[in-house]
């Protein structure tokens, strides 16, 4: 593994279809031994962005250079993908044995069947599933298939994986236990790993860098923490759980916050600002606390306002809290909190967050 | 009602006895139409997966072509293979007119569009994804065609099974090409034509015994692949 050593560059990447760019890509740097997921929301271009970067859709413009060297010609679209794995939402195994499985790869490249042997033996142990490997791939459980499917694309010892949408169709436990296996296995390999997925969870945990899609272009590209916390605009924000968006001007600077204007509220946030201009405000529901009276309490909030619960929606472990606060804000509690605070459509109730909750955009002049 | 169970007991001692006509009439049906489906085979799975596997301007209008053909009424290829072979026809010269060849043409007519069109579905009815996954694993075109092949194999054999149970089954065709020439183009079918013509139902019943036999071996193999499950 060699760090900001680029395996794959991207330029001006194109890809049409019925006249329309579904795909269009100026730039893209993935270096060696990092893991970049594509998160985006369905239709977006993850999967078909995946696959062309895998020349497995042809491209209508622009180059892919894979150590240096543009693929352009039919034997070096070949010679590319022999050193490519990819693993699909199904695991589309053959008709065979889990063994023959795992050899596939393998068998197309011609290799003695001794070598063969120790290889899927030692990959089919990897992934869990060394007990299986005389069954027949017919009768494998979900997981146990997935887990063969990676086996194989691993087996090929490729210098890049594409996963595209690798656990969306695994029950949550199974889910859970393979991505820990796979988190362990890319960490001992390094293997460059480029995943399309729409679980921001499984994003956030196996990647180096994200990358967020919308309409075939990248949106923001960046570590987790930027494209979680920082997000460049409308969309990646939405898209990554800030629920709470307001415009407004700011009104007043101080030392380290300054005061946005919304709906005749102050909201004070932080940041490099100017007096005057208007700024776009995300904040995080989770970063939005609920109570009922302040007297006597300590918060170290800034902001504080008293609104009125609109709607509740009950999410699974947590509820999603509609407020108007004179401008529209969501929070989402704990069920205890939920039970505590005994909030109910339509009472009252005092938001709070912090000056750093707030993420800022400044709106292009 | 004696007719039959006359006729029943006939046939049972005619097939135990392995009586020398009707096994010469059964090895050659079993010949003829094991030639015209080896054939057929060769012809409809792979030009049935091609069609499957490519794209090309009017497509839809040869599916729909293979699919007709399927349904071809052996009499009409009878027919069209008679004037092709007949004595001033354009293959005349060839001279195979009442032939075991001629019936070999004419139930390889009828086999291949049945092949083509089961072999063009199973082929289409692999996971879209399939191609581009044995693709990503690095095989070339032709290995990849070769892979989706292997695992169509049981919708295929299915597709070879109903070709053969498509020809072994016909009579038209046979009788029209081949003339029903005694112990040279004589087959289980137009010998049950000819022997319940003559009132003989007692071989007339053996043969058609025999062939509800093999239709009922195809159809458990049939049956059998329909109910297998793919890997996920």
């Amino acid at each position: 593994m060699n760090a900001d050593t680029p395996i794959l560059e991207i330029k001006n990447l194109q890809v049409k279809r019925g006249g329309v760019n579904v795909i269009d890509i100026s730039s893209l740097v993935v270096s060696e031994g990092e893991v970049l997921s594509l998160i985006g929301p369905n239709g977006a271009g993850k999967s078909t962005l995946l696959l062309t970067l895998a020349r497995l859709l042809k491209t209508s413009k622009g180059e892919i250079a894979f150590r240096g060297k543009t693929i352009d010609s039919n034997h070096s679209v070949l010679a590319y993908r022999r050193n490519l794995s990819m693993v699909f939402q199904e695991s589309l195994l053959f008709d065979t044995t889990v063994f023959e499985n795992i050899a596939s790869g393998l068998n197309l490249r011609r290799m003695n069947k001794n070598e063969i042997k120790n290889i899927v033996e030692e990959y089919a142990e990897r992934f869990g599933v060394p007990h299986l490997i005389d069954r027949s791939a017919r009768k494998l459980s979900g997981g146990e298939a997935q887990r063969t499917s990676l086996a194989r694309a691993f087996a090929t010892k490729p210098e890049i994986v594409f996963l595209d949408e690798p656990f969306s169709s695994l029950d949550p436990p199974t889910r859970e236990s393979l991505m820990g296996d796979l988190e362990r296995i890319l960490h001992e390999t390094g293997t460059t790993t480029i995943m399309a997925t729409h679980d921001q969870v499984e994003a956030l945990r196996l990647s180096d860098r994200i990358a967020v899609i919308n309409q075939g272009k990248i949106a923001q590209i960046g570590t987790p923490e930027q494209v979680m916390n920082q997000p460049d605009d409308e969309f990646v924000a939405s898209f990554v759980g800030m629920e709470t968006v307001f415009t407004g001007p700011v009104i007043k600077l101080y030392d380290s916050t300054f005061v946005v204007s919304v709906s005749d509220r102050d909201v004070e946030a932080v940041g490099a600002v100017t007096i005057g201009e208007t700024v776009v405000c995300f904040i995080r529901p989770e970063n939005v606390t609920l109570s009922i009276v302040t007297f006597g309490q300590t918060t170290s909030a800034r902001n504080v306002f008293p609104g009125k619960i609109i709607k509740i929606t009950p999410m699974g472990l947590f509820h999603k809290v509609h407020l108007d606060c004179g401008f529209s804000l969501v929070a989402y509690v704990t069920h205890l909190s939920f039970e505590n605070l005994s909030l109910r459509e339509g009472g009252d109730i005092i938001a709070s967050f912090k000056a750093t909750a707030v993420h800022v955009i400044r709106r292009a002049k | 009602m004696d007719i039959i169970v006359e006729g029943i007991k006939q046939a049972f001692v005619l097939l135990f006895t392995l009586d020398p006509e009707v096994l010469g009439i059964t090895w050659l049906s079993l010949k003829i139409s094991g030639t015209a489906t080896f054939l057929s085979m060769f012809i409809g799975v792979s030009v049935g997966t091609v069609v499957a596997l490519t794209k090309f301007p009017g497509r839809r209008f040869v599916v729909s072509l293979i699919n007709t053909g399927m349904g071809l009424p052996p009499v009409v290829v009878g027919l069209f293979v008679t004037i092709f072979l007949w004595r001033n026809g354009p293959l005349g010269f060839l001279e195979i007119l009442y032939t075991p060849t001629a019936i070999i043409i004419a139930q390889t007519v009828i086999a291949t569009p049945i092949v083509m069109g089961i072999s063009l579905a199973a082929i289409q009815a692999l996971p879209a994804n399939l191609r581009l996954q044995i693709l990503a694993l690095g095989a070339t075109r032709l290995q990849m065609v070769w892979i989706l092949v292997k695992e169509a194999r049981l919708p295929l054999l299915a597709a070879v099974m109903a070709g053969f149970g498509g020809v072994i089954s016909e009579v038209g065709a046979s009788i029209m090409v081949g003339g029903n020439i005694k112990g040279y183009s004589r087959v289980l079918t137009t010998a049950t034509v000819m022997e319940t013509g003559k009132g003989n139902f007692d071989i007339a019943m053996a043969l058609g015994i025999i062939l509800m036999l093999l239709s009922f071996i195809i159809n458990s193999i049939l049956t059998h692949v329909q109910q297998r499950e793919r890997p996920r």
